[in-house]
């Protein structure tokens, strides 16, 4: 029999899941939209700075939220697994005809259901505040896309560490974590307008500066080629990696005969 | 093909790194739609065996055949032959009874087009109609289980594997799983593997019983048969005032065996003697007790003639040694 009820059933489960939790889906949407207002409402002068790519710092500012909710959904994702190895769901799935890949495909599908979501969210955010995407409609295509291999990049990663730990707190303590590789990031400011050496390493060292640029191209560049092959490269390394991780953990953590 | 509804185990070992065999060479034989109760204390060796016997844990040693197939070699063909309740019920609170239905058999592969007359079956065979729709929050106790006891069903398993399925149930959920249970064998034919701590569970719902301490078999048998190898009745005395208790109990020890218990005094008959012999005794020598009581054996007499401690005893002493246990 084909696994691809499977996968749409763990991917339903999943959505149904996040429906029926507003915690898990009004904060990834409401947030990173007010962080984007405070910064653009404080940070509005920068676009007077001499070489600044844009004069609208919500449209520069716009980028963030989509990587921000991504790590959201990463956090969501890897907690909800973490709870399902602790309470012994897994046990359940592991007991039935479910393929290993199809779990992890169909716990995916609805991380990056959910990440499309987001994206279109914050795209409409973006047009009712009169932001103008340069690179038109097929930039706003190009971005939902990117969007969704964002969410499951970093979907793979919260996997990855659920299995690998099998539990919730673990990956609750990691959150900051992921919050400083976004602050220490080319968020606030183009990488070649920051003043502090030491930032401006750490932000150009950063691979999430890229996958911000990214996005931030197509909102104000129009099409960026270099800006949109470091970020759509680094996402697909990541989800590589991640996917390869997250396999390997289920792996472990499944030891069914 | 009821032939291979059956489970065989030959010296079946289980480890756990840095721990002891929690499972240490058992042998076990269940025919096909027989009820076979594994009874025994918490940490004994049963819910590793369920693991084992399910596929979810490979055995360290020996071998096991459900419904006649290898659990290491063929362990996706034994688990669509097995429905399993575990010990946790572990169900997703935020799902409906209903939800659970459809995504168990969609990942059992259930045909589309009888998913739905099959969980509303299911759903009306454990008396979960009404509550079909509600969150699983919201259940109780015994509703979980008997939810759990539907998903175990959804594709309709040969041979099912029930750990400790009544454990913090109150009499009432009890008695109707037992009354589900034994249906199933009775009417489905099902091959049913059952854990348990409780001795009237073995008691009431078994064929045959296995009971396993410190992960050996220390007896098996059918019920009655275990407790016609202890054979003799006990007697149990009730004193009047505590402070008779060690009179009492060296009165009771001519007449047979003391017993360890703690409610009351207690001494394993010998041969031959009877409730009237002792009745006698106690009026002519003036024993003042409250009651006086003869006792069949029960599967707790064979467990403790086999361990040399009651069930009780061993739950208790299985959970003092978890607490002491470094984390």
């Amino acid at each position: 029999m084909s696994s691809l009820p499977q996968v749409g059933a763990i991917a339903r489960r999943s959505l149904v899941r996040t429906s029926r939790q507003p915690a898990s889906i009004i904060p990834p949407l409401v947030f990173p939209v007010l962080l984007m207002a405070v910064n653009a409402g404080g940070l509005r002068a920068s676009t007077d700075l001499p070489g600044f790519p844009t004069d609208s710092f919500l449209a520069f500012a716009l980028a963030v939220p989509f990587i921000q909710g991504a790590l959201f959904s990463t956090m969501n994702a890897g907690t909800d697994l973490a709870r399902d190895i602790e309470t012994g769901f897994v046990n359940r799935l592991a007991l039935t005809a479910l393929r290993d890949w199809a779990l992890l495909t169909g716990q995916l599908a609805g991380v990056v259901a959910l990440g499309v979501f987001q994206v279109l969210f914050y795209l409409a955010v973006g047009l009712a505040v009169g932001v103008r995407f340069e690179s038109g409609p097929a930039g706003i295509l190009v971005l939902v896309v990117f969007g969704a291999l964002v969410a499951l990049s970093f979907g793979a990663l919260g996997a990855f560490l659920a299995f690998r730990t099998g539990s919730g707190e673990a990956i609750q303590v990691l959150f900051p974590v992921l919050f400083v590789f976004l602050f220490i990031s080319s968020m606030n400011a183009p990488r070649n307008l920051i003043g502090v050496d030491w930032f401006r390493i750490a932000a150009t060292l950063n691979p999430v500066s890229y996958m911000i640029e990214a996005v931030r191209s197509l909102i104000i560049t129009g099409w960026d080629w270099q800006a949109l092959g470091l970020g759509f490269g680094l996402v697909i390394v990541l989800g590589i990696v991640s996917m390869a991780l997250a396999s390997r953990a289920l792996r472990l953590r499944m030891t069914r005969t | 093909m009821t032939a291979d509804n059956g489970i065989e185990v030959e010296g079946l070992v289980r480890e756990y790194k840095k721990g002891p065999r929690a499972v240490d060479g058992i042998d076990i034989s269940v025919a096909p739609g027989e009820i076979y109760g594994f009874l025994g204390p918490n940490g004994a060796g049963k819910s590793t065996t369920v693991h084992v016997l399910t596929t979810l844990l490979p055995p360290t040693a020996g071998t096991a055949r459900v419904g006649g197939y290898d659990v290491v070699k063929y362990g996706p063909k034994v688990r669509s032959l097995i429905g399993v309740a575990l010990q946790e019920a572990a169900l997703d609170p935020l799902l409906t009874g209903r939800d659970h239905l459809r995504l168990q058999s969609t990942l059992q592969s259930v045909p589309k087009h009888q998913r739905e007359a099959r969980a509303e079956e299911l759903l009306h065979r454990v008396g979960l109609a009404d509550a079909a729709d509600r969150k699983v929050q919201g259940y109780s106790g015994g509703m979980k289980r008997r939810l759990d006891l539907a998903l175990a069903l959804v594709h309709g398993p040969r041979i099912l594997f029930l750990d400790e399925p009544t454990t913090g149930l109150d009499p009432q959920s009890r008695t109707a799983l037992w009354e589900e249970v034994a249906l199933l064998r009775r009417e489905d034919r099902v091959t049913v593997f059952l854990t348990t701590q409780y001795l009237e569970e073995a008691d009431v719902l078994a064929d045959r019983v296995g009971i396993i301490d410190r992960g050996k078999i220390v007896a098996e048998g059918t019920p009655a048969s275990l407790k016609a190898e202890i054979g003799r009745p006990s007697v149990h005395a009730i004193p009047r005032r505590d402070e008779d208790r060690p009179a009492i109990a060296e009165f009771l020890a001519r007449f047979g065996e003391p017993l360890d218990t703690t409610r009351d005094v207690a001494v394993r008959l010998r041969e031959g003697l009877g409730l009237t012999d002792i009745v006698r005794a106690v009026d002519a020598n003036g024993v003042d007790v409250v009651d006086l009581e003869l006792r069949a054996p029960t599967l707790d007499d064979v467990f403790l003639a086999k361990t040399g401690r009651t069930l009780e005893g061993a739950t208790e002493e299985a959970e003092a040694g978890r607490q002491e246990q470094p984390r």
